[in-house]
């Protein structure tokens, strides 16, 4: 929210509210430092500043140290390659997708709308364990894929439920650009096709830039999801076979929590960078860069 | 380094038979380097042959396996901080490639999670999986079980100076011993048959908080599976133990391709001889029996190859 | 095909549960949401801190994470509830941080006359908020909180990934791991027990929008 907006709902302060807002700010200052000791008094008191608990994350020198680290960052190295092939994998297949949707007339499109709103309908943690289990029963055999099995029941899984996201933005991208492109585009006698892969497509792609940074950030935490299955080992997992080695899962988890945090902070600040740029360059065409249509419902994913 | 080391003295015993002389050599040169092992491992090659066309012959031959097993089951199959998987399971399948004159370098472990077990064993992705792999009927239709090699099931765990309960027979004896276990599962469907009253039975919804009464005094037992009991005595830093024998069965067996009787009886003949010349208990003490007051199993009577 | 009619009181079961959690969840993510974003835009500083820290550091950190955090970071300082409320708790604790930020678009997009209009007749920061900027926002915001409560009842099967017995995808995990039952069956029926949540919830979200459309 901007500040402007913001300070709408209360006065500019005077003297008193100053003085309101100043008790209050050290009052809830003092309470938030209180509860922070209360959960520190509680650690302590459970052993959890103990150094072997730590060191092995901390210290260099410890013996742990270099394999921890080497564990947790072949983890994050497998985190982002999942995350970047199943948002490839995603985007190509959403754009076939997408395009069809548009352009397929009203009846033969309600197989397809079938299908999206069956995947979008469903958890990605259970399209997982459908990739893992009944793909396999249908006769499906990962083993001529490169890598791990448990890499694509994971791939699989995000692919299927993003690629109908990536549709709906697709969608929503080509139904935001002004009707005349499309027209302009028939007028000098491209076919539909060639209008869709000429004109709008790359207009309604640009547009989609930011929504496709935005849900780099969703993949990027649901392949965590593969950790209850297990077989890939991301970053979770890989966290998980170190605190079961360590016996320390509050401090390794931590470590696991902030390395996602670090990496995705990253992407929502690329997202809103491509945003800006983006409403810079077009502003002056009336095209604005999209976010998930707010109103259809079950396209948002957290 | 634990794993070399135990690699290193089950060589030597295996070759103490061979000859006794060498065994301070052996020991040093083991510690020496990759190419010693490699010799060692030729060496207990020359001495097993296989007929022609078996498994055994083929991964010889091969000279590498790829073997299934859990990598997040502390005591039997995690995977260290090194990257190798460590454990009871991993150990007994070592000693299983090792008879094949295949060495610990030579082995890939994949995980397998329980419901592609039967799955990478039928698609031949590997040649055996020890995965605290439980034989059951409903399994057998799809593969075969070599062993069991473990009869996990479920005991009674109670506080270290407990010496009133010997086994889930106390609880008739004594109708004021109060027992914990996880609410509308299978262990507290089997203690109730040994209890005068049901309301010596306390449900928890986890195991912690039975662990947690158990500490305060307000049970005096809890039971459940034997490795989830290991567990518990082991984060307990000695406060409990674990008393009597199992009293459910849940035999873990070594799972292989469908009707290869000749790979299973290998099997079975391989972790009879690990039993006899201590390969087997060391392989025990090592990983899961490392929890101070577990007790070595002892080999099971294999079941028959079918 | 005749798993799912052999085991219908299963999946019907699991069908229930899920919808329980479903129902908790949503009541106590709203609940919290609404204060997280009370705190996002109060005049004191320090509560605004702690509902911006709240919501960049739990928005970043995937939902698996911030389970496997409390239900087994909790257990170490002596917190000890089952996998179920713990699960209920990741999920609350996770969803509200997006309801608060869709909560907050809903009152950026309240016009600034109306709270200016509400400090003119001398409301306070509490008054203006409570009487004239929530129920306008709550009504603006029923879209991008529908959304974000559809997503959580989806969110909802990782309850059962994770060791919840008795929910759909638990169920689906007994009966295929345990009993041996066909996959194919099993997961096409908890799928569509699935569908049977998220898409009515969708048409419900529809009408609600139709509705406060209506209102404004």
């Amino acid at each position: 929210m901007s500040d402007t907006n913001l300070s709408v709902l209360y006065d500019v302060p005077g003297p008193r509210a100053r003085r309101r807002a100043l008790v209050g700010s050290v009052v809830v200052g003092l309470l938030t430092l209180a509860v922070l000791y209360l959960i520190y008094a509680r650690l302590d008191d459970q052993g959890q500043f103990e150094s072997d608990r730590w060191s092995p994350l901390l210290d260099p020198s410890d013996e742990s140290f270099q394999a921890v680290w080497k564990q947790l960052g072949t983890g994050l190295r497998n985190t982002l390659v999942g995350a970047l092939v199943a948002i490839t994998l995603s985007v190509a297949i959403g754009i076939v997708l997408g395009i069809a949707r548009v352009m397929l007339g009203r009846r033969s499109r309600v197989p397809l709308v079938a299908v999206i709103e069956f995947f979008r309908g469903l958890p990605v943690v259970v399209l997982m364990y459908m990739a893992y289990q009944l793909l396999p029963d249908l006769g499906v055999n990962y083993e001529p894929l490169p890598g791990p099995d448990a890499f694509w029941w994971m791939v699989v899984g995000l692919v299927a439920y993003n690629s109908v996201i990536f549709a709906e933005i697709l969608r929503a991208g080509v139904n935001s650009l002004p009707g005349g492109q499309r027209e302009a585009g028939l007028v000098i006698g491209l076919t539909p096709l060639q209008t869709m892969r000429m004109i709008q497509l790359p207009q309604a792609f640009r547009t989609m830039l930011p929504a496709i940074i935005s849900q780099m950030v969703v993949v990027l935490k649901d392949t965590s999801l593969i950790a209850f299955i297990g077989g890939y080992e991301e970053l979770l997992r890989k966290g998980q076979f170190v605190y079961l080695n360590l016996k320390n899962p509050l401090q390794t988890l931590l470590f696991v929590a902030i390395i996602f945090i670090a990496v995705n902070f990253t992407l929502s600040w690329l997202a809103n960078l491509a945003q800006r740029r983006m409403s810079r360059r077009s502003a002056g065409r009336g095209i604005n860069p999209i976010h998930l249509d707010p109103g259809s419902a079950g396209n948002t994913t957290l | 380094m634990k794993t070399s080391t135990l690699r290193s003295t089950r060589r030597l015993r295996t070759a103490k038979v061979a000859a006794v002389v060498a065994v301070g050599v052996l020991a040093l040169t083991a510690c020496g380097g990759g190419s010693d092992s490699d010799d060692d491992g030729d060496a207990e090659a020359t001495q097993a042959t296989f007929e022609a066309g078996t498994t055994m012959e083929t991964l010889q031959k091969a000279g590498k396996i790829t073997i299934g097993t859990k990598f997040d089951q502390p005591g039997f199959g995690l995977k260290g901080l090194s990257g190798e998987p460590e454990g009871f399971d991993v150990e007994i399948a070592k000693i299983i490639a090792e008879g094949l004159g295949i060495d610990d370098d030579n082995i890939t472990w994949v995980e397998t999670p329980s419901a592609v077990r039967e799955t990478k064993i039928e698609d031949g992705e590997v040649s055996l999986v020890a995965a605290t792999y439980t034989i059951n009927d409903e399994r057998k239709k799809r593969i075969t079980f070599a062993g069991p090699y473990y009869e996990a099931g479920q005991q009674v765990m109670v506080r270290s100076d407990d010496s009133a309960i010997t086994g889930p027979e106390s609880f008739k004896t004594n109708a004021d011993l109060k027992v914990c276990s996880v609410a509308g599962s299978t262990p507290a469907d089997n203690i109730s048959s040994y209890l005068a009253s049901k309301s010596q039975l306390t449900t928890f919804d986890v195991y912690s908080k039975c662990a947690d009464a158990l500490r305060n005094k307000q049970v005096d037992a809890v039971t459940t599976d034997n490795v989830i009991l290991l567990g518990l005595v082991g984060d307990s830093d000695g406060a409990f133990k674990v008393v009597g024998d199992t009293f459910t069965k849940e035999p873990y067996g070594i799972g292989v391709k469908k009707g290869d009787t000749a790979f299973c009886q290998y099997i079975v003949d391989t972790l009879k001889k690990a039993s006899q010349d201590g390969d087997y208990e060391e392989a025990w003490t090592e990983t899961a029996g490392k929890v101070e007051g577990s007790t070595v199993p002892t080999l099971p009577t294999a079941d028959a190859c079918a | 095909m005749n798993v799912i009619t052999d085991n219908l009181d299963l999946f019907f079961q699991g069908f229930l549960k899920t919808l329980g959690i479903c129902i908790i969840c949503l009541i106590g993510a709203l609940i919290l949401g609404t204060v997280i974003a009370g705190f996002r835009v109060s005049p004191v500083a320090p509560l605004r801190g702690v509902g911006t820290t709240y919501v960049n550091l739990v928005r970043n950190c995937p939902l698996t994470v911030v389970l496997f955090f409390i239900a087994f970071g909790l257990p170490e300082i002596g917190i000890n509830q089952s996998y179920y409320v713990f699960g209920c708790a990741a999920l609350i604790v996770y969803t509200a941080a997006f309801v608060c930020e869709a909560l907050r678009s809903g009152i950026n997009a309240i016009p600034a006359g109306q709270a200016e209009a509400a400090r003119a007749i001398g409301l306070t920061f509490t008054q203006n908020l409570g009487s004239i900027i929530l129920p306008q926002a709550f009504r603006t915001a029923i879209p991008p909180v529908g959304s974000v409560i559809i997503a959580m009842f989806k969110n909802s099967a990782i309850l059962g990934a994770f060791g919840v017995s008795g929910d759909l995808l638990g169920n689906a995990i007994l009966l295929t791991s345990s009993r041996g039952q066909d996959p194919t069956a099993v997961y096409l029926g908890i799928g569509f027990f699935f569908l049977l949540i998220t898409i009515p919830a969708g048409l419900i979200l529809q009408y609600l929008e139709r509705k406060a459309v209506i209102l404004r």
